[in-house]
């Protein structure tokens, strides 16, 4: 089937595109767009991209391979990212790691098999005083000592298992 | 008398009653500067920041001032600005505090500093893992358009210019201006070669281009309202103003402080109230991960401005880009990252190391190799299989990258490493002697 975005992505898109100066330049924002609806970028939404942007797929594609924020495979339905550079891992990072990959049954750099978790190691997330932090989705969990996983473990499996994730600030 | 904080930047952040909307900030005086700031000739703007000696605080500490006037005028081409909200140097938090907490001061600052160059588009560059702080900046410049303060004649005025906030993908290097800037034109963020491609004259579209630290233009709007003498008055000479230090680790109370005219130990030691019960500071990465290490019962030799020699302790360094200069360090990003005596030195040389290995954008041998080959001989001195030469090796290959490169994160990985050994040589050939699987007291520090 040909690659289709909802028509409102594609209007968004449109608009952002039509604010930069060169089209080119909306490439990484048009990639988030189609990763946030779709999860993942397919070969065929680097094609779609090429051709909005008047771009070869290659460009888009080399961007794509680049940076780790952009997937080839699927991410799962909740994505959550531990921070493992030194301020974190000084408070226990590695540890937090672990115990979310017992927990999560799910190993640290995959998705777990039904595809509801992602887990990775993140580098430093801009929140190191308030270390270990954890990435889980959009929301920032600080403080993620061994003893305090409980509420975002909780939250994860809810978000994963389809209930509406629970608002936060950060 | 207390040691305390200088806020500036964070006068209203933490304030329970404050908001992030509009008329929160107006109520504190917000705009009223960007106002006064149309009436004025741009240059005369100019000449006040460059007079308030205010400098970089993204890492280099550039003079602002100095990088404005820098600014190819004579092109006829358009002027670009660029926000840098990459954050990405490990230990640094504060850029996430003035977009979460103030987002209108940040664009009162880029609104004026984009009048002062004669700038037509600005942009945020905001790395992808602050989603929250895109969509804060967003729903601010919003508020800030439907009242004439970004976009079509601002305050009134026949000035206009609009913002875009554009996110990045997850790569460090994206916070080096020119490889951020490749990125905003929709490429691999490799770094440009230095000259020719100074952003000041050949940056975004080869155009003259401006890139400047959320903090610093966060500091705009306070130097206009206060002028330029009296902002001179906080800090003091050559390192004006007050900057936000975040410390984290094994301090009492990791965090974020605005301070001016204090030392490092007034900062750990009564701000952060000193090391956790029963334990002894012992390393300090004193500007971010990248910056060399300091010890913490290290003495310092300097001149006294009369050119008398002197020795000081980590405790009498100033805490300022100057005052850690003169210990052998940088002050970076404001990034303190604390170490006590439970910690293995090795290991947490290794730890920094595996970031800067993944980081490396990959565009120059010696970076892109040399790094994950110091990524493997400290995890392999860690983990019990230490060779022979790996500890002369790795000191003398670390030397041979930075500088060599096209950008300078070269020195990200010679820095760590060579300080970390010059400064615990005993204690890390101690360990590769041992053989032993490494592990810090409370915590690993790397990869299995
Ligand atoms: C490898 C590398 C990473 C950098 N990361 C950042 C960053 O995350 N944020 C930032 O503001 N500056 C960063 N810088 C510095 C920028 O290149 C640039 O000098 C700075 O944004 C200029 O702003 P300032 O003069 O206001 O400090 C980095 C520099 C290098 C070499
Ligand atoms: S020094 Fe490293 S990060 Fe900088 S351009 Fe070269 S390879 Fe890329
Ligand atoms: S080291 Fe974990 S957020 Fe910075």
């Amino acid at each position: 089937m040909a690659f289709q975005l909802k028509p409102e992505t594609v209007e968004k898109i449109d608009r952002m595109i039509a604010r930069y100066p060169q089209k080119r330049s909306a490439l990484m924002m048009v990639l988030h767009e189609i990763q946030e609806e779709k999860r993942v970028i397919s070969n065929e939404a680097i094609e779609w991209v090429a051709a909005r942007l008047e771009l070869q797929p290659i460009n888009v594609l080399e961007v794509v391979t680049f940076f780790p924020s952009y997937r080839q495979k699927p991410i799962g339905k909740v994505w959550v990212r531990v921070c493992r550079t030194l301020s974190c891992a000084l408070m226990g990072g590695y540890k937090t790691g672990e115990i979310l990959e017992k927990e999560l049954g799910c190993k640290m750099g995959h998705t777990s098999d039904d595809g509801s978790v992602t887990l990775e190691y993140a580098e430093c997330l801009a929140a190191c005083g308030t270390g270990p932090v954890a990435l889980v989705d959009e929301d920032l969990f600080e403080n993620l000592t061994p003893d305090k996983l409980g509420p975002v473990i909780a939250e994860i499996k809810k978000r994963a298992a389809g209930g509406t994730p629970t608002p936060t600030k950060n | 008398m207390p040691v305390t904080e200088t806020r500036l930047l964070l006068k209203h952040a933490d304030d329970p009653a404050y908001g992030i909307d509009l008329a929160s900030y107006e109520k504190v005086g917000g705009y009223e500067m960007l106002k006064k700031a149309v009436g004025l000739k741009p240059e005369d703007i100019r000449t006040e920041i460059k007079n308030s000696g205010l400098r970089g605080r993204g890492g280099a500490g550039f003079p602002c001032g100095v990088k404005w006037d820098l600014v190819d005028r004579k092109s006829g081409k358009p002027i670009y600005l660029i926000v840098n909200c990459d954050e990405s140097e490990p230990g640094t938090f504060k850029d996430r505090q003035l977009v979460h907490k103030d987002p209108h001061q940040l664009i009162e600052g880029v609104m004026i500093s984009a009048f002062a160059n004669n700038v037509a588009l600005a942009f945020i560059y905001i790395r992808e893992e602050m989603p929250k702080g895109a969509k804060i900046l967003n729903q601010a410049i919003e508020e800030a358009r439907a009242k004439g303060y970004v976009g079509a004649n601002i305050c009134g005025s026949s000035y206009s210019c609009d913002i875009i906030v554009h996110r990045g993908a997850g790569a460090y290097i994206c916070g080096e201006e020119t490889g951020l800037i490749e990125s905003m034109e929709g490429k691999r963020a490799y770094p440009r070669i230095k000259p020719p491609f100074f952003p000041a004259v050949l940056g975004l579209y080869q155009c003259p281009t401006i890139v400047n630290n959320v903090e610093t233009l966060c500091n705009v709007p306070h130097i206009l309202r206060m002028g330029a003498a009296e902002y001179c008055k906080i800090g003091r000479n050559n390192n004006t103003g007050t900057r936000i230090w975040c410390v984290s680790g094994q301090v009492q109370r990791p965090g974020y402080y605005e301070v001016a005219g204090i030392t490092f130990g007034q900062l750990l030691n009564d701000i952060c109230g000193g090391p956790l019960p029963g334990r002894k500071f012992k390393a300090i990465v004193p500007g971010g991960g990248s910056s060399k290490i300091l010890r913490y019962d290290e003495k310092f030799k300097g001149k006294k401005p009369d050119g008398t020699p002197h020795e000081f302790t980590f405790d009498e360094i100033p805490l300022d880009f100057d005052g850690i200069a003169s210990a052998g360090s940088m002050s970076g990003s404001g990034a303190v990252i604390v170490m006590d005596d439970s910690v293995d030195i090795m290991e947490a040389l290794a730890n920094l190391v595996a970031f800067y290995a993944h980081e490396s954008c990959g565009q120059c041998t010696p970076c892109r190799e040399g790094s994950l080959w110091a990524k493997k001989m400290t995890h392999r001195m860690c983990g019990g299989e230490a060779r022979e030469r790996d500890l002369t090796t790795l000191y003398d290959m670390a030397g041979n990258i930075g500088g060599r490169t096209v950008c300078p994160m070269g020195f990200s990985t010679t820095w760590p490493v060579q300080s970390y050994i010059d400064k615990f040589r005993p204690e890390i050939e101690a360990k590769t002697r041992e053989n032993r699987l490494g592990m810090s007291r409370d915590a690993r520090l790397i990869e299995k």
